[in-house]
């Protein structure tokens, strides 16, 4: 072992002072197709333990693998998303290791012909264009799901012994290499957070993975190493796994250079290997030391034949590519015109998609963003949950745009309703009916009000007749008051001054 | 001078979770030895031109469609591990060896 997971750290100041961070990313993404990368068992994700299995996913003597036609074309379809060239033609490989998760004893896997390679994608951090470079993509199969028994922890380490489901083993899942990323600096940890966001958006633009970070759909696993300032060679690098959200990829990163910067500026060196990010402590331990390539021993699979995509099928899965989204932001924020920041804050929000959808139900963009960055996200963010999971939908929000902007609600009657939708009450126009949230249009009943109020407070109704018009702001609230928030303040108001005898 | 050491053999014995004892591993380095050479004799005729091949049939893109078919019960899926425990394979500690 080579550390008990108490850990000094230096401060992140300090550590970026002192030295340079360079980060590298691997990120695993699940296909979402219907069935298995090589055989036809179901590939969806939740089923009991080891109902998904079949001969050839539990390697039973005499199965045989073929790859899933669908799986090919969604890896491609990846790889030219992220700019990357697609191979002519490539092998599957054999990557040899013993580890109860495959039962096979290795993993179909691609080694040094990954089916797309040098790609790149660019990525908005502080409102500065990075470029990051991809190394591979490539295709290969997930493995199944261990349960380590015993011991005081649920970790492998200390286990008795371990239950494993093979559900999982034999999804098609996508990896995706970014080449070394130097000079991030001390964005490191947001550059790795908005690379996997926006590598996340792509995946879901393609259709090609529900990307569900808590499910294990998209996992990504953190390579830093840290070099002193002014040199150029770069220094070990550990590899963090376990980083199951956008949060946690932030994180682990800021905990890596931290526990790196200490050892380093301590005089000691960085031992290469796997290490475990924990959610609770927001800090990383050590797993095992790596095994090096050759100890996988990779040779080509011999019972698969070689991929050799078709270049015209390539051209035409390129020319069919939805538009991605960072182009779909710069659309969206010309066709709403909004500005950089307000653009940037959405995006931070995961609120664009959202939105989006609000506009096309029918609502103004300003109205659409106006709710979902203002009441829901505060609402969101009370009950830590994200936009998308707040239990109303973005046709409900344009209903209730609609009720504003036709005169039956006002603003703060609009948020009750949307408490009433957000606590299952139903739809706006039910929440509405309910709660008696409509505002008072009969101008007997306002006109009933508003004379109540000026009897009321005869003074501020003096200050107004002799000319202070300001004093009238008093007369509205009086009357939002009386009718408990249900009136239509500029009616209210108007109707005061007409009463009054004045004019603005 | 030998193709495979000594100490090489004794790395994939170990990859491999295969207890050899001293006597075997001099006995495997031998034959592995053996073999390696007989394989490398290819090297001498393949020319440059020829690619490694690394499969039989002339084949390329050999797909399925993305179609689910009918898997196991858990029941025959787990019928032949050694043991079951809550639906799931049971395997020994797999750190032991290293701990």
């Amino acid at each position: 072992m080579t550390d008990t997971g108490t850990t000094t750290k230096m401060a992140y100041d300090e550590a970026l002072s002192r030295f340079e961070p360079v980060l590298g990313l691997e990120t695993h993404v699940e296909l979402g197709t219907a069935s298995k990368m090589f055989c036809g068992c179901p590939a969806a994700f939740g089923a009991p333990p080891n109902t998904h299995v079949c001969p050839t996913c539990l390697a039973l003597p005499g199965a045989l693998p073929v790859a899933n036609a669908q799986a090919i074309e969604s890896t491609i379809r990846i790889g030219l998303a992220l700019n990357c060239s697609i191979a002519e033609w490539c092998r599957f490989a054999r990557k040899n290791y013993f580890y109860p998760d495959m039962p096979k004893n290795y993993q179909i896997s691609q080694y040094d012909e990954p089916l797309c390679f040098d790609g790149y994608i660019d990525i908005e951090v502080d409102g500065k264009s990075v470029r990051i470079e991809i190394e591979r993509v490539h295709l290969e199969e997930d493995t199944g799901k261990s349960t380590h028994m015993g011991g005081a922890t649920g970790r492998i380490h200390g286990a008795d012994y371990s239950i494993v489901d093979y559900n999982r083993a034999g999804i098609p899942l996508v990896e995706i290499v970014t080449k070394p990323i130097p000079g991030t600096d001390r964005l490191a940890p947001e550059v790795a957070k908005a690379y996997v966001t926006e590598l996340r958006e792509i995946m879901r633009s393609l259709g090609v993975s529900d990307v569900r970070m808590e499910e294990g759909s998209l996992r990504c696993d953190v390579n830093v190493s840290l070099m002193p300032r002014g040199s150029s060679e770069w220094g070990t690098r550990t590899e963090t796994k376990n980083v199951n959200s956008l949060r946690s990829v932030e994180r682990a990163v800021r905990s890596e250079i931290e526990r790196q910067a200490a050892i380093l500026a301590g005089g000691g060196r960085i031992v290469q290997e796997t290490r475990h990010f924990h959610e609770d402590t927001g800090t990383t331990t050590s797993g095992r030391s790596k095994e090096e390539a050759q100890d996988y021993r990779y040779f080509p699979e011999p019972d698969l034949v070689p991929i050799a995509p078709d270049p015209a099928w390539v051209a035409e899965l390129k020319a069919a590519l939805p538009e991605l989204p960072s182009v779909k932001r710069k659309r969206l924020q010309a066709e709403w015109g909004l500005s950089d920041l307000d653009m940037a804050a959405m995006h931070n929000a995961d609120a664009i998609d959202l939105v989006e959808a609000t506009v096309a139900a029918g609502a103004p963009p300003a109205d659409a963003r106006k709710w979902w960055m203002g009441e829901l996200a505060r609402r969101a963010n009370e009950s830590g949950v994200a936009l998308a999971e707040l239990p109303i939908t973005p046709a409900q929000i344009a209903r209730v745009t609609e009720l504003v902007a036709s005169g039956s609600l006002n603003d703060k009657l609009a948020r009750e309703v949307l408490e009433g939708v957000l606590a299952g009450e139903g739809s706006p126009d039910e929440v509405v009916e309910r709660r008696g949230l409509k505002i008072v249009n009969d101008e007997g009943e306002l006109s009933a009000i508003v004379d109540q109020v000026l009897a009321d407070n005869a003074d501020a109704a003096d200050k107004v007749r002799s000319g202070k018009i300001a004093a009238a702001g008093a007369l509205v609230g009086g009357v939002m008051k009386a009718s408990r928030g249900k009136a239509d303040a500029a009616r209210a108001r108007a109707m005061i001054l007409e009463k009054l005898g004045v004019s603005e | 001078m030998s193709a495979i050491t000594r100490d090489e053999v004794a790395h994939l014995a170990r990859l491999s979770r295969l207890a050899l004892t001293d006597d075997e591993l001099d006995h495997y380095a031998t034959q592995l030895d053996a073999i390696i050479e007989s394989v490398a004799k290819v090297a001498e005729v393949a020319a440059e031109d020829v690619p490694p091949s690394s499969h039989a049939l002339p084949l390329t893109n050999v797909f399925r469609a993305d179609e689910v078919r009918q898997s196991l019960t858990p029941e025959q899926a787990l019928s032949g591990a050694p043991a079951v425990e809550d639906d799931r394979f049971r395997v020994p500690r797999i750190l032991g060896e290293e701990a």
